[in-house]
């Protein structure tokens, strides 16, 4: 790591001394990260090395499950959202997330991508035309507009499973959060299906902070700026993405990226 | 176990038809005990069905004296009213109630209280109707008296809100059922766009599940329309059309349940009670198709 080198970025997610329990699991230690705005930041080690827990602790997803305990800050934004007085809803709709498996609810794409405005938003009753709009320019941002335009009242959940991650990503798009957190995006996708999704991260990177987590380095090398290591719940290397695969600091990075062990 | 084993080895060739053909017949069984049942219902009631019964009079006339000794009258429009409004006025109680506690079981409660609510439930769905006409006989009728100021409390409502207490275990058990066949991915999509609790069960969770809620629901009205002991010691037992609440009335089956013991074998009485078992079997059969209709229609989706 080299924090000088850094100094003159600024940081759209920083952790502080972040420390999470499963039930008495400790599954992360002493995390302390910053992330780059605007810029992609990949997430990489081997299973169970806590880099999905660190991810869905950015929007406080990992709290459905009952038994977590978070200590640590984490500053979103210029904002601790660990803080008692924020506001779940608020949060999630800077930070959208992306999940392993494409989740559309059950209900027409039209509906999908409304959704966000829709819970965000209750009381006001929006015109057909703006929605409409709101449709089209979240739907053309993830090139799924030509595919879909006469399928806008279809069931989401019928669509082809890249289609469908990219509907997941689109319906984001309307609230325009600042951070979208991707959770192994492409692992239920097929060749041609990574691509496409790889090139929209890339596409849509500057406008938004995307963090994803992925087993496939070689996609970690593709797509992101920065990569973060970790193992054990613990971060092991923080650096530009080709120096941590190319000079990797950590005899356990350069380990890993070898393939020995992982 | 090793000589059944054997037993088996032995029976050899033959052993896999038998039991197959054991089994077969088990399965089978229910048709035949359900064809059995409407044949012989039908049989005792036909021979008035076909000779003699005015069918319109009987379905729309709310004249039912059937021991009158000078004019006999057999309309039963009376007691399908009485049947259709105790149970709308149960659904009415029973629904909100028992979709609530639904929702409340399978999305809010903690793990503990779960378990306990969902015991208790059952338990709730275990105590014998009589047992409900009882409560219905002695604190509700009070009840009402005393809270409506009216003479008498043995009415549609005290059967309604009998039935609806009697309805509500079996809304709240399936309606749980479909909700948590809700898959958990659903949820968590609408909470990570922002949706609170209450958006994720009103804007996701019950337009997914609604087919099963549905199904829940007829299964209500199901045991509603079916109900008998409760609802004879509960709702005066009146033959009339029901004005109010407050008014007295009877119901199909508790006719039935009444009179059958009465009347002659053989008789026109006799034979016109079977008919309402008929009407009755239909109804609840025309209600149960619908719900297997309606759960075919998740099937499909899902």
């Amino acid at each position: 790591m080299s924090p000088d080198k850094k100094q003159s970025k600024s940081y759209s997610v920083e952790t502080r001394q972040l420390n999470l329990w499963y039930g008495d699991f400790q599954a992360l230690i002493n995390v302390s990260v910053k992330v780059v705005d605007g810029l992609i930041t990949g997430l990489i080690g081997p299973s169970g090395c806590g880099k999905t827990t660190l991810l869905r602790c950015f929007n406080r997803v990992n709290e459905r499950y009952g038994n977590v305990t978070t200590t640590g800050e984490v500053e979103i934004l210029g904002k601790n959202i660990y803080d008692a007085d924020v506001s779940l809803p608020e949060l999630r709709k800077n930070v959208g997330m992306v999940f392993q498996r494409p989740n559309p609810l059950p209900i027409s794409v039209y509906e999908n991508i409304i959704f966000g405005l829709r819970v965000h938003s209750e009381r006001r009753i929006r015109k057909r035309s703006d929605t409409d709009n709101i449709v089209e320019t979240a739907l053309r941002e993830v090139h799924l507009w030509d595919d879909l335009k006469d399928q806008l009242k279809v069931k989401a959940t019928t669509l082809q499973l890249e289609q469908q991650q990219k509907l997941c990503i689109a319906r984001l798009l309307p609230l325009k959060p600042r951070v979208i957190l991707m959770d192994e995006p492409c692992s239920a996708l097929d060749a041609k299906g990574t691509r496409t999704v790889e090139e929209l991260m890339l596409e849509l990177a500057g406008q938004y902070t995307i963090l994803i987590v992925t087993h496939n380095m070689a996609q970690a090398r593709r797509v992101s700026n920065e990569c973060i290591f970790m193992l054990l719940g613990e971060i092991i290397e923080h650096s530009h993405t080709e120096d941590l695969f190319l000079t990797p600091q950590n005899s356990k990075t350069a380990d890993y990226i070898e393939g020995r062990y992982g | 176990m090793r000589t059944i084993v054997n037993i088996f080895h032995q029976l050899g060739r033959w052993g896999e038809p038998v039991i197959e053909g054991i089994i077969r017949l088990c399965g089978i069984s229910a048709i035949i005990f359900v064809f059995g049942i409407f044949f012989f219902v039908f049989r005792e009631g036909m021979g008035f069905f076909f000779g003699g019964l005015d069918i319109v009079e009987f379905l729309t006339s709310p004249e039912w004296y059937p021991t009158s000794v000078s004019n006999k009258r057999y309309g039963v429009l009376a007691l399908i009213a009485g049947t259709f409004s105790v149970t709308v006025l149960a659904m009415f109680l029973a629904v909100p109630f028992g979709l609530g506690a639904a929702i409340f079981v399978s999305e809010f409660c903690g793990p503990k209280l779960k378990e306990t609510l969902k015991i208790v439930i059952e338990l709730l769905a275990a105590i014998p109707s009589v047992v409900w006409g009882f409560i219905g006989l002695t604190v509700m009728n009070a009840l009402i008296i005393d809270l409506f100021n009216v003479p008498i409390g043995l009415t549609m409502l005290n059967g309604g809100i009998i039935l609806a207490l009697m309805s509500v275990p079996i809304i709240v058990s399936i309606g749980e059922d479909a909700l948590k066949a809700v898959p958990d991915s659903y949820r968590e999509a609408a909470e990570a766009l922002g949706a609170t609790r209450w958006q994720v069960v009103y804007r996701v969770l019950l337009p997914t599940a609604k087919n099963g809620l549905l199904a829940a629901v007829l299964l209500g009205v199901g045991r509603a329309v079916g109900e008998t002991m409760a609802v004879l010691m509960t709702t005066g037992h009146a033959v009339k059309m029901p004005t109010s609440p407050f008014d007295s009335v009877r119901t199909l089956t508790a006719t039935i349940a009444a009179e059958l013991g009465e009347a002659a074998v053989g008789s026109d009485h006799y034979r016109v009670l079977f008919i309402i078992g008929v009407l009755l079997f239909s109804i609840t059969f025309i209600v149960n198709f619908v719900t297997d209709l309606v759960i075919k229609g998740i099937r499909e989706k899902a």
